[in-house]
């Protein structure tokens, strides 16, 4: 049975920590992952804490598949918390080897609340959990901080995961990284970590992890291995994800210049061909994951020779055409300064690329920058803002490392035109303008803009609907699609294996059954999944977040139409479309008019519970309409 | 008694090898039945993110491990150059953990006695070979190792030579 059937309690005001046995009710119909994660955040958070509150908790959990030999799945985790970006749900997964590590020391989730007063970390050796000074560790990398970890207990064997600078500075767009470059990414966690003054988490487990059907286990992963050698993973492991730059720009999806144009004339030079050709000098892969797909580059000369980074097309995107730079050299260059202080490298692109734009409109000035010029293609002003978000360093610098969303209030004069956030978590790399399925998903993600909590840009890059039209059926699409990333997310398989799974949620219940021993059917997984997207929802109308009026776009997907001659021209997102695709999606969600889960949805869930949290506000929209 | 180079043991080739640990989590559940990198035979290390290698056992010619032993538990199988492990002999000294210059002994966290790849005798072949997804590890001998190395430093020879006299 491959639940460690315990959870880990540990309060890092009083220092007090417990174990508490895993509710296996729950573990059923939330799976684990950030389905289990996001339930069990509900028992341990009231309504209104505020992100950087002692009381917000930071839950790791684990999947079911966790420290097996599941391809990917084996290696994952999740963290879950409330959001300092979005002030809603957040929730973040990362690979690599601390998940596999976390799930051998024997847990299924560790939940963290208070405040420690000092600077430490938590040292989690299977049983044994001790809060260690960090007070040295003050302003490392998570990388120096991880090698300095692995010093002090003596075992280079034990997995950390750790923030930079911008972590300890409570910068909202913080990550948290392990094992060196597996990122935490988004949704600001690193700076919830920073907020307790937890450095970092190292973890060394020696248990063992075994599944319910150990024979049938083998014989399912060595066919998903075997699969992963077939042409469903081809992408991720020659020219990797960067291979969109070309194809996105062809389909005149790149946006550029923070989403001015959608087209980048330099997309040749930064693409996923010129990247691999030139810089990238060896593909790894995370523990049990047979595919192996982090594209390392090293830069070979010029002003950053020398500099290593593992480079993906999102952060590539934000860091290059979106600040119109076409110098590899310097976006590699920028990841790896976000990799030092541990920024999220989509929001901290997306937020130069905003700063940028402000620039370039007269709303900053050089004074502003204090001599930076700030214009877009600028590869030394690209690094050197990166440098000042990550350590809040001057005016600029600590305005910015709030985000696009409050950066964009503060510098006032109309910034917010060019603020490319929703729900306060800034656009990743595909411009919803013309691609209008993702559109309607990234405005409803629970987290805010992301690419990952549907991956509904897919049916209009492949062409399966119109992509610049937004019509009924939508919905649909996006909400099943949403579902089954819910399910993917709390089992915590990879989303660049999800090609292999050939027979979708039939073949991932039936590891999940070989795993477990616990039965399940391709049914059971995927209402899990709607129990799962609900849950979130509830949660941000819990925090007064999860309402019609947060689900929007951004002015210049509204406005601002394609300027780029060819396919995509003129196109973008207007009210009456975007009002039936929001429509369309309630319906089929089940959902008031005002995106509110009615009660008797939640009681075909199973979500009895949490129907005190839309009693009043139903009854609210409803005589609101009259 | 077969000539000693013709011994076979687990190498990876530093090329190919990525540090996914895969051959870890293979060689527990075959040799452990459960899922536990902490109790395999062959160990993965990855210094930076360039540098990965799995390592185990090579069957040394004349085994310091074997020598080391104070209790006489180990012994080098004359027909196979595995390592074989008297586990009642074995107090778990560490002595021939010590000696063995690339950690491929190491003591089991149960047993308490010290275990070494055995080449998966019962199994027929070695299973990290068998599972590992990048064809990194193979069965070799001393010589085979020779001669791949000769290839590869002659085909670098010919590549530069080309460079520098067309053809
Ligand atoms: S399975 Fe192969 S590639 Fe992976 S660590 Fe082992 S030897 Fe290296
Ligand atoms: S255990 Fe070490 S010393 Fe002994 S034979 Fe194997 S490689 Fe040589």
């Amino acid at each position: 049975m491959s639940y460690a059937g315990k959870t880990l309690h540990i309060d890092l005001t009083s220092g007090k920590v417990e174990t508490k046995p895993l509710n296996m009710e729950l573990a059923k119909e939330f799976i684990g992952g950030i389905g289990l994660g996001m339930r069990l955040l509900f028992d341990h958070s009231k309504p209104g804490t505020d992100p950087f509150s002692p009381k917000n908790p930071m839950i790791f959990v684990t999947g079911p598949l966790s420290g097996t030999m599941a391809p990917s799945a084996g290696n994952s985790y999740a963290v879950v918390s409330k959001s300092p970006a979005t002030g809603g749900i957040a929730e973040s997964k990362a690979h690599g080897f601390f998940g596999a590590d976390l799930k051998r020391a024997g847990y299924d989730a560790v939940i963290i609340t208070g405040k420690s007063e000092k600077l430490i970390y938590v040292f989690i050796d299977d049983d044994s959990v001790q809060l260690m000074d960090a007070e040295r560790l003050k302003g490392k990398s998570s990388h120096e901080t991880e090698e300095a970890i692995k010093e002090e207990l003596g075992d280079y064997y034990v997995r950390v995961m750790s923030i930079g600078e911008a972590g300890e500075k409570l910068v909202r767009v913080a990550c948290a990284l392990n094992d060196e470059f597996r990122a935490i990414g988004r949704t600001g966690m690193g700076a919830v970590m920073g907020s307790k003054n937890l450095k970092a988490v190292a973890v060394r487990g020696t248990k063992d992890v075994n599944v319910a059907n150990l024979e049938e286990f083998k014989e399912f992963i060595k066919m998903i291995h075997e699969r992963m050698k077939g042409p469903k993973t081809r992408k991720y492991r020659t020219l990797g994800t960067p291979e969109n730059v070309l194809v996105l720009n062809a389909l005149a999806a790149l946006p550029t210049r923070n989403f001015t144009q959608a087209t980048f004339e330099g997309a040749e030079k930064v693409s996923g061909e010129y990247l691999n050709e030139r810089y990238i000098k060896k593909i790894i892969g995370c523990a049990t994951c047979g595919m192996r797909c982090d594209h390392i580059a090293f830069v070979p000369e010029g002003p950053y020779k020398g500099t290593t980074a593992r480079v993906e097309f999102e952060c590539l995107w934000a860091l290059g055409p979106n600040c119109g730079v076409d110098h590899l050299d310097a976006v590699i260059e920028a990841i790896s300064q976000c990799n030092y202080y541990g920024l999220d490298g989509i929001s901290t692109g997306v937020i130069v690329g905003f700063a940028m734009d402000c620039y370039e409109h007269g709303l900053l000035t050089k004074k502003d920058t204090e001599g930076l010029d700030l214009r877009f293609g600028n590869p030394e002003a690209l690094v050197e803002m990166v440098k000042r978000i990550g350590s809040r360093k001057g005016w600029l610098g600590d305005v910015l490392a709030e985000g696009t969303m409050r950066a964009a209030e503060k510098i006032g004069k109309g910034a917010v035109k060019y603020a490319n956030h929703i729900k306060g978590l800034e656009l990743p790399g595909y411009d919803l303008r013309g691609l209008k399925t993702a559109a309607l998903g990234f405005a409803v993600s629970f987290r805010g803009a992301c690419h990952l909590r549907s991956g509904a840009y897919s049916p209009d890059v492949k062409g399966s609907v119109d992509r610049f039209k937004l019509e009924k059926g939508r919905g649909k699409i996006v909400m099943d699609l949403e579902d089954q990333y819910n399910v993917i997310d709390s089992l915590i398989l990879c989303k660049f294996s999800r090609g292999v799974y050939y027979d979708g949620l039939k073949d991932m219940a039936k590891y999940y059954t070989l795993a477990t021993g616990i039965k399940m059917t391709a049914e059971k997984l995927i209402l899990a999944g709607e129990r799962i997207n609900n849950i979130a929802r509830l949660f941000n109308i819990r925090e007064g977040k999860g309402t019609r009026e947060y689900d929007t776009l951004p002015p210049k997907i509204m406005t601002v139409p394609i300027p780029d001659e060819g396919i995509a021209k003129g196109s973008c997102v207007n009210q009456k479309e975007f009002d039936v695709g929001l429509d369309d999606y309630y319906e089929v969600r089940g959902w008031t008019k005002d995106g509110i889960p009615t009660v008797e949805k939640l009681n075909e869930l199973g979500l009895n519970d949490f129907a005190y949290i839309v009693k009043g506000k139903i009854e609210k929209s409803k005589k609101g309409a009259k | 008694m077969p000539a000693t180079h013709a011994r076979k043991f687990v190498s990876a080739d530093p090329n190919k090898c990525v540090g996914c640990a895969v051959c870890e989590y293979a060689c527990s559940m075959v040799k452990e039945k459960t899922y536990n990198p902490t109790k395999s035979r062959i160990r993965t290390v990855r210094l930076n993110p360039f540098a990965n290698l799995a390592v185990t056992c090579r069957l040394c010619e004349d085994p310091p491990c074997v020598a080391a032993c104070p209790r006489d538990a180990l012994t080098q199988s004359e027909e196979t150059g595995i390592i074989m492990v008297d586990e009642d002999a074995c107090n778990g000294c560490g002595w021939c953990i010590e000696a063995c210059d690339y950690g491929a002994v190491m003591l089991h966290p149960e047993t308490k006695v010290v275990y070494i790849c055995d080449l998966c005798q019962d199994q027929g072949k070695p299973q990290c070979i068998e599972w590992c997804p990048e064809g990194a590890l193979e069965l070799v001998t001393t010589d085979i190792l020779a001669q791949k190395a000769r290839r590869s430093i002659v085909r670098k020879l010919f590549q530069e030579a080309m460079k520098a006299v067309p053809v």
